[in-house]
């Protein structure tokens, strides 16, 4: 079982905060993380690698730094990542950006199953994943909390989607792409033995011509959207009256000023 | 390819374009600005540099197809379980404002079982569609990707709408994204704004990213069309149905069969909820403050007298005092209710990406420093084992529960 993990290097939004002054995001000093909806696929693919055996495959498009995140898959247990940087990948939107990571995914031999995180939590698209798939030819999954069943034989999984108003259990030929939420499993921390190991390897970098892109498909080229401004949301206004006083009069009071709002019928 | 040109001699290193780049590609260097490979292009810094040192050079698309041929928006009427999804209708809604800026007509998209096609589309009509385009088909009876973006698609490829619109939710963001990679045109996720540009006709889209943190607005480059996006459901309002509105139906038929739906769906598990998040007018969450799991029971006592959804913060979850369905934040669901009310959560920045666009906010924390009450528009300071038993106690009292 050949399994390939699409990740992606993030800012910590723990750390964003907006300057009251300027009403801009402070960059400084904010940390990249790996995506936090990366993380449980790279566990889920360690899972399915200890139960079935196979092969785990990490690979991740950005700048030379995202080596970073491919470090730490390689730490918790991950056998091969790939680095996908080019200046000529720089302005993708999701659907430059999938196209690359399915010629990578080509490139490197395809995959049984492909895992992406549902969606990144700085561009919040979780558009990628279908994009990959719709790109290989091979059925999604989204949204998936549960992998209930992987029958190499049949060549089939069986998984449970976390949608709105309950899970749906659906089953679908491999290969197949799925993306998860976070309640499919709880992320290892690295052993000590494996950061080392991690922090010695070689990482190969494929460049565009590497995957053998359509230089037309690719960065802004390839991009149909682009982003004109950017700026920072309204505050929320006036900021908030605090009920002070007695309990037995301020919880009344909220109460009045709810009912008021006739929201509550 | 487009640069980003800053001006070595105009440069006054003001550093004022530092902090305002998304995307952390701007950096001093020797007291001027300098821009890395992080650069996407969004032009956050052109725009504040207050001495015009710099400049985007964008490389000119040819446009190659006759972007005239696309006309009309188009708004996917989505439907589960009998019913149609109130996205559609506050799509119709925000799309009648597009379809008039843009002087065309505003037509459904709606792909269901023959059983319940027709009063679908007499209900998309009520709510404004000129024309809605029907495929009819018993594999619509339960959602799956790949008859819904065939269907999609094959009437998209032959009457060239000029903007399709997706509701943002599991099913929309699910297949939306297949029908605009096959096509291959933009697709803007979960977007909050739409309006037409008076100058160039286009649509601009505009969506919060980063948690919530920055906006941006958003552009097809007229080369791809149509331009396509998925839209928050709860952002725009619900237009008045009108039963008396007269559209037609175009039908098509599906070219797909069973055998080539290549996913099964085996089971639905519902869940355990009477009131969903994604659907509630009123959500009452609990966080770190509960304290255990029992410590949901006056949560959901208030909730059951308000008839709201239980909601909880990613420290509860965690903890395992309630299951992941309910949580609000980054990690979890955005939700958007009228009235948020936040018991015992300080209120993360990740919490907050998941919940501040709530109409109202009701913070109740012991800590008055709390960030959840910078946000809040009413608080009360207390412990909320004492204040939530109270306010379900008057709830009761006023609604006569």
């Amino acid at each position: 079982m050949k399994i390939v993990v699409c990740v992606k290097q993030v800012p910590d939004t723990t750390d964003v905060k907006i300057d009251p002054k300027t009403n801009t995001l402070i960059r400084e000093g904010v940390a990249s993380i790996c995506n936090p909806f990366d993380e449980y696929a790279i566990e889920e693919a360690l899972r399915i690698k200890e139960k079935l055996g196979g092969e785990v495959h990490v690979i991740t498009m950005g700048p030379p730094q995202a080596i970073e995140v491919l470090r730490n898959a390689l730490a918790v247990g991950a056998d091969k990542v790939y680095l996908i940087s080019d200046k000529a990948f720089a302005g993708s939107d999701t659907l430059a950006t999938a196209y690359a990571l399915s010629k990578t995914i080509e490139y490197i031999g395809g995959a049984d199953l492909v895992i992406c995180g549902k969606q990144a939590i700085d561009g919040d698209t979780a558009q990628v994943g279908p994009g990959i798939a719709t790109r290989l030819g091979i059925p999604q999954l989204t949204y998936v909390s549960k992998i209930r069943e992987i029958d190499l034989e049949k060549k089939k999984i069986i998984v449970e989607r976390l949608l709105e108003y309950g899970r749906e259990v659906v089953e679908a030929p491999l290969p197949a792409l799925i993306t998860v939420v976070k309640d499919i499993n709880e992320p290892r921390l690295p052993s000590l033995i494996g950061i080392k190991k991690a922090a010695k390897a070689q990482i190969p970098t494929l460049t565009a011509k590497d995957i053998n892109a359509d230089e037309n498909r690719i960065g802004l080229k390839g991009s149909p959207t682009w982003v004109v401004k950017v700026f920072t949301p309204e505050a929320r206004g006036g900021g908030g009256e605090i009920l002070k006083g007695e309990l037995n009069e301020v919880v009344p009071l909220l109460v009045t000023k709810l009912m008021e709002t006739k929201f509550i019928k | 390819m487009a640069r980003l040109l800053i001006d070595k001699d105009l440069c006054t290193g003001c550093e004022s374009c530092v902090p305002v780049c998304p995307f952390g590609a701007l950096s001093m260097k020797e007291g001027i600005a300098v821009v890395d490979e992080k650069c996407t292009f969004c032009g956050a810094c052109v725009d504040v540099c207050p001495v015009n040192a710099i400049t985007m050079e964008k490389e000119e698309k040819a446009v190659t197809i006759d972007t005239s041929a696309f006309k009309d928006v188009w708004v996917f009427i989505e439907h589960e379980f009998g019913k149609v999804s109130g996205v559609s209708f506050e799509l119709l809604g925000e799309g009648r404002k597009l379809a008039n800026a843009l002087g065309c007509k505003l037509c459904g998209m709606l792909f269901a079982d023959p059983e319940l096609a027709e009063g679908f589309a007499k209900e998309a009509i009520a709510y404004g569609a000129e024309r809605v385009y029907l495929v009819e088909s018993p594999l619509f009876k339960i959602y799956r990707t790949d008859p819904y973006a065939k269907a999609a698609v094959d009437l998209i490829r032959k009457y060239k709408p000029e903007i399709v619109l997706f509701g943002a939710t599991t099913q929309g963001r699910d297949f939306a994204g297949t029908v605009a990679t096959t096509l291959e045109v933009g697709l803007t996720a979960d977007c909050t704004g739409l309006d037409i540009d008076p100058e160039t006709k286009y649509l601009r889209q505009t969506r919060p990213a980063f948690g919530g943190n920055i906006m941006a607005t958003i552009l097809d480059y007229p080369n791809y069309r149509p331009q396509m996006a998925t839209v928050r459901p709860k952002v725009f309002p619900m237009p008045e149905r009108d039963d008396s509105r007269k559209g037609e139906i175009i039908r098509e038929p599906l070219q797909m069969t069973e055998e080539q739906v290549r996913t099964k769906v085996l089971e639905f598990i519902r869940g355990t909820e009477t009131v969903n998040l994604a659907d509630a007018e009123i959500i009452v969450s609990g966080g770190r403050g509960v304290g255990g799991p029992e410590g949901f029971k006056p949560i959901r006592e208030l909730a059951e007298v308000l008839g709201a959804a239980v909601g909880a913060s990613r420290a509860a979850v965690d903890s395992g005092w309630i299951s992941y369905e309910h949580q609000v934040g980054q990690t979890g669901r955005t939700v958007r209710p009228k009235i948020y009310i936040a018991c015992g959560i300080s209120g993360s920045i990740q919490h907050q990406a998941g919940m501040k666009t709530s109409e109202i906010i009701v913070a109740i924390n012991k800590d008055p420093e709390a960030p959840i009450f910078k946000i809040a528009t009413y608080g009360i300071v207390g412990d909320l084992f004492t204040v939530v038993p109270m306010l379900t106690e008057e709830f009761k009292k006023r609604l006569g529960r």
